[in-house]
């Protein structure tokens, strides 16, 4: 299906030449450079990509590892607040619980008003379906959009792990690859993962507490797991300290 | 070669054209020469304007001397979800100003999505004596006031429609306006005024207009009154119900039963605020004869939506939330298949997580158990290609397939991939397809079957889809019927539009908004394509004060003979040829 059409394709851009006056989707008034981030040739898409939206870069340097934990798990309980918000038309703006864009979906303001009102009317009354499902979403830093995974799906790390090697295979962002998604089962390889540029699994939880994957046995995680971020090993230090003691106080 | 003269008097060929009812027909004949284009101009009664800024009431007026029914229509579709700034535009004041001293005669005005005043509507009131149709379709700008001045001058109205307008409600005694001696009422729609009527004019006003055939209420009609409303008025044809609730009494049930069931030629119905469940057997007696029945506001469960569907078998058209679910959506395959259009509203639209179990196999089993479907509205929050596909292969005849997955770039959640085939497949075997809207995780594959299959495609709906401008590049070269496209959230900029430029003068319009489109690119559109009015719309200031490569918010873009229009507000700016040259 719509193969013979590149060819006529490929004739008229050649005169339009897109790779040299490649434009990007900006910030109002600033511009937006994805291309070229870590070498990889990201997708120019209507949302604005993580590393721009968020700023979870810890500026914390080697030796401060080790001192200063609560520190380091402060500063992320603060900077998780900013979380990614896809959606929002203003980045710098905390979310919404629900974060949503202007007009979407598309129903009108009148179907909208009416629902709310009923519904707060039937608050008292009769549930509604009970939620079995536990969709939680999944963001991978530097991919240009989210995923989402029902929880309920998998009955260990494993299996979600294969799972979210699956899901972002496609998307290449350099050493993010199956084994090092499998990887991080094993927590004392962790500990070697966070070293390097590898990407690290993290998930916050109903606190909103910033944790890595693998800390809890999985029902709780199942449980408790609220979203799911695959971070940049690099930015994962500030988490590292607890699953390093944790790891101490447990023979890994 | 020697001229020929006419074969036929004038008269005659009036008498021929007045056979002839569609505007492209019109239009056609009009262009056979000079003779036919004068009779047809003369002759012509009905004007229908897509977009009020692509012609001037002076330049209607010049042509069309005698018309009878005009219908306008103002701001772009997108505004139903607020995505128009207020103050836009869309004033309909000029036209009908216009039109009070050219048009005596004129019988119906049909608006969509303007701006009217009590002003405008007081003036339509007094020019009009003749004025028999008055429809304000997702319009604003008014108050109950200017009602009040239509019931009480308007002798002649036959109907009166505020479909899903914004009314300003300051009081419910405007229906008290229309004299005692009005009797002509046929259809009344009011479903969408806030504030509590007047009910004993209302009653009075049913009671003595004999060719009622459609009445919808407004919320604030109890149940208990509605009775009586259907024992004056038992020839409706269409009935919009008030709340639809009202504490147990088997005696009120009784009574309400029996108004409904004399109301033996009742067709659609629509309403159901607040329903109460128990009161809703209320209306079996004459769902066998419902071709339509409007069930979006009604926050009942899947079981009494089943009893209620089943017993339709000859509904047309279905408007229900996702309370439905799969299960009723199979049962309504299984009951009704005269069904044409179902349009599916999400409850909770605000959620992530599912609240109600509809899924794509809704979708699926009403595309296969009823083979006159062609129209379909489908809110859901989970999809596949392998769904689409079935759904394209089980009912090629859609003419109106628009999908909404309610979270913004999810794939398929069975394969993880983007919807390209899917649609592909939509695209590809309904062939009489002429409205589409995607949505969910969308390559510019999706765009290129689009624009390669997508040959009846009429009106377009993108968001957050595609990867590069490719993708609009498909669109605009390969839908050769497209006439209205609208894009939020895409990334989509200035070379696609700048290569197929010409191709926008086709067009009624294009809506592009949270794009790539620069500025620059805007400029030069409108400097090229006179023809082409190119507003940016920009709340963040003149886009003189940001570089020329920086995006615009929202962009649009249509075709007008009548040059760039005067009433803009300040934040929308018209580029033309002086745009360059204007002093801010």
């Amino acid at each position: 299906m719509g193969g013979v059409i590149h060819e006529e394709q490929d004739q008229k851009y050649s005169l339009i030449n897109f790779e040299e006056t490649e434009l990007r989707l900006g910030l109002p008034g600033g511009i937006l450079g994805t291309a070229g981030k870590d070498g990889e040739a990201s997708k120019n898409t209507g949302k604005r990509g993580f590393a721009e939206t968020v700023d979870l870069k810890l500026n914390i340097s080697s030796e401060d590892q080790s001192a200063g934990d609560e520190d380091q798990v402060e500063e992320m309980k603060k900077e998780k607040n900013v979380a990614p918000v896809p959606r929002s038309n203003n980045p710098t703006k905390p979310p919404a619980a629900k974060a949503q864009a202007v007009g979407w979906p598309p129903v009108r303001s009148f179907r909208k008003n009416i629902l709310a009102v009923q519904k707060n009317g039937s608050e008292e009354g009769e549930k509604t379906n009970s939620i079995t499902a536990a969709f939680v979403k999944v963001s991978v830093d530097g991919a240009p959009y989210l995923r989402k995974v029902d929880l309920k799906l998998y009955k260990s790390y494993q299996e979600l792990s294969t799972a979210l090697s699956t899901m972002f295979s496609s998307f290449t962002i350099g050493n993010c690859g199956s084994q090092g998604m499998k990887d991080f089962v094993n927590e004392s390889k962790l500990i070697d993962l966070l070293s390097g540029s590898e990407y690290v699994p993290s998930y916050e939880d109903k606190d909103g507490d910033w944790m890595l994957v693998g800390d809890v046995p999985w029902e709780m995680f199942v449980n408790s797991c609220k979203r799911l971020r695959i971070m940049k090993g690099s930015e994962a230090i500030g988490l590292a300290p607890r699953a390093v003691e944790r790891c101490k106080n447990r023979s890994c | 070669m020697p001229k020929r003269a006419n074969s036929f008097p004038e008269e005659v060929l009036e008498y021929v054209f007045s056979f002839i009812q569609t505007d492209q027909d019109r239009s056609s004949i009009s262009t056979v020469c000079k003779s036919w284009y004068e009779i047809e101009r003369w002759c012509r009664r009905r004007i229908f304007i897509g977009n009020c800024y692509a012609v001037s009431p002076r330049m209607l007026i010049r042509r069309f001397p005698d018309v009878r029914s005009i219908e306008l229509k103002g701001k772009p579709h997108f505004a139903d979800f607020n995505l128009v700034p207020e103050g836009w535009g869309g004033y309909v004041y000029p036209w009908i100003a216009a039109m009070a001293s050219a048009y005596p005669w004129l019988e119906e005005i049909k608006l969509k999505r303007m701006v009217v005043t009590d002003e405008t509507l007081e003036l339509i009131a007094k020019s009009f004596k003749n004025m028999k149709l008055l429809v304000l379709s997702s319009c604003e700008g008014f108050s109950t006031d200017g009602l009040a001045a239509i019931a009480a001058n308007c002798r002649n109205l036959r109907e009166l429609d505020l479909h899903e307008s914004d009314v300003e409600d300051l009081s419910g005694h405007w229906l008290s306006h229309f004299p005692d001696t009005y009797t002509s009422l046929v259809s009344l729609n009011i479903a969408c005024l806030g504030s509590e009527l007047s009910f004993s004019a209302l009653e009075r006003l049913v009671a003595r207009c004999p060719n009622l055939r459609s009445l919808r209420l407004n919320r604030s009609v109890p149940l208990d009154r509605l009775a009586n409303l259907l024992r004056l008025a038992p020839r409706l044809t269409d009935l919009g119900t008030g709340a639809y609730s009202a504490e147990w009494r088997p005696d009120v049930f009784a009574i309400l039963s029996r108004a409904i069931s004399g109301c033996k030629e009742l067709k659609s119905l629509s309403g159901f605020w607040d329903v109460v469940p128990s009161y809703l057997p209320a209306i079996y007696s004459i769902c066998p004869g419902l071709t339509s029945l409007n069930l979006s506001y009604a926050t009942i469960q899947s079981p009494a939506l089943v009893k209620l569907v089943s017993q339709c078998p000859n509904l047309q058209r279905l408007w229900v939330l996702d309370y439905i679910e799969d299960v009723g959506l199979d049962a309504l395959a299984e009951s009704c298949k005269d069904l044409r259009e179902l349009r599916v509203f999400p409850s909770d639209p605000f959620v992530v997580e599912p609240n109600v179990s509809l899924t794509e196999q809704g979708l699926i089993s009403v595309s296969e158990g009823c083979p006159k479907l062609h129209s379909v509205l489908y809110f859901c929050r989970q999809m596949s290609n392998d769904a689409l596909i079935t759904i394209a292969r089980n009912q090629p005849n859609f003419t109106c397939f628009r999908l909404c997955i309610i979270e913004p770039k999810i794939p398929d959640y069975l394969t993880l991939q983007p919807f390209d085939v899917g649609f592909g497949a939509i695209v590809e075997n309904c062939k009489n397809l002429r409205r589409l809207s995607v949505s969910g995780l969308l390559t510019d594959q999706a765009f290129d079957y689009i624009g390669t299959y997508g040959k009846k495609l009429e009106m377009l709906s993108i968001a957050f889809a595609g990867d590069s401008d490719l993708g609009l590049h498909h669109i605009l070269s390969g839908c050769d019927n497209l006439r209205k496209l609208e894009i939020r959230d895409c990334p989509f900029g200035d070379k696609a539009l700048l290569a197929n430029a010409a191709k926008l003068e086709t067009m009624r319009s294009l809506w592009m908004s949270s794009c790539s489109v620069s500025y620059g690119a805007c400029k030069l559109l409108g400097q090229r394509l006179p023809r082409l009015n190119v507003e940016v719309i920009d709340e963040r200031g003149h886009p003189e004060s940001r570089p020329e490569n920086s995006p615009v918010e929202k962009l649009y873009i249509y075709r007008s003979v009548a040059g760039p229009r005067f009433d803009m507000p300040g934040f929308v700016w018209t580029m033309d040829e002086d745009s360059a040259l204007r002093v801010t």
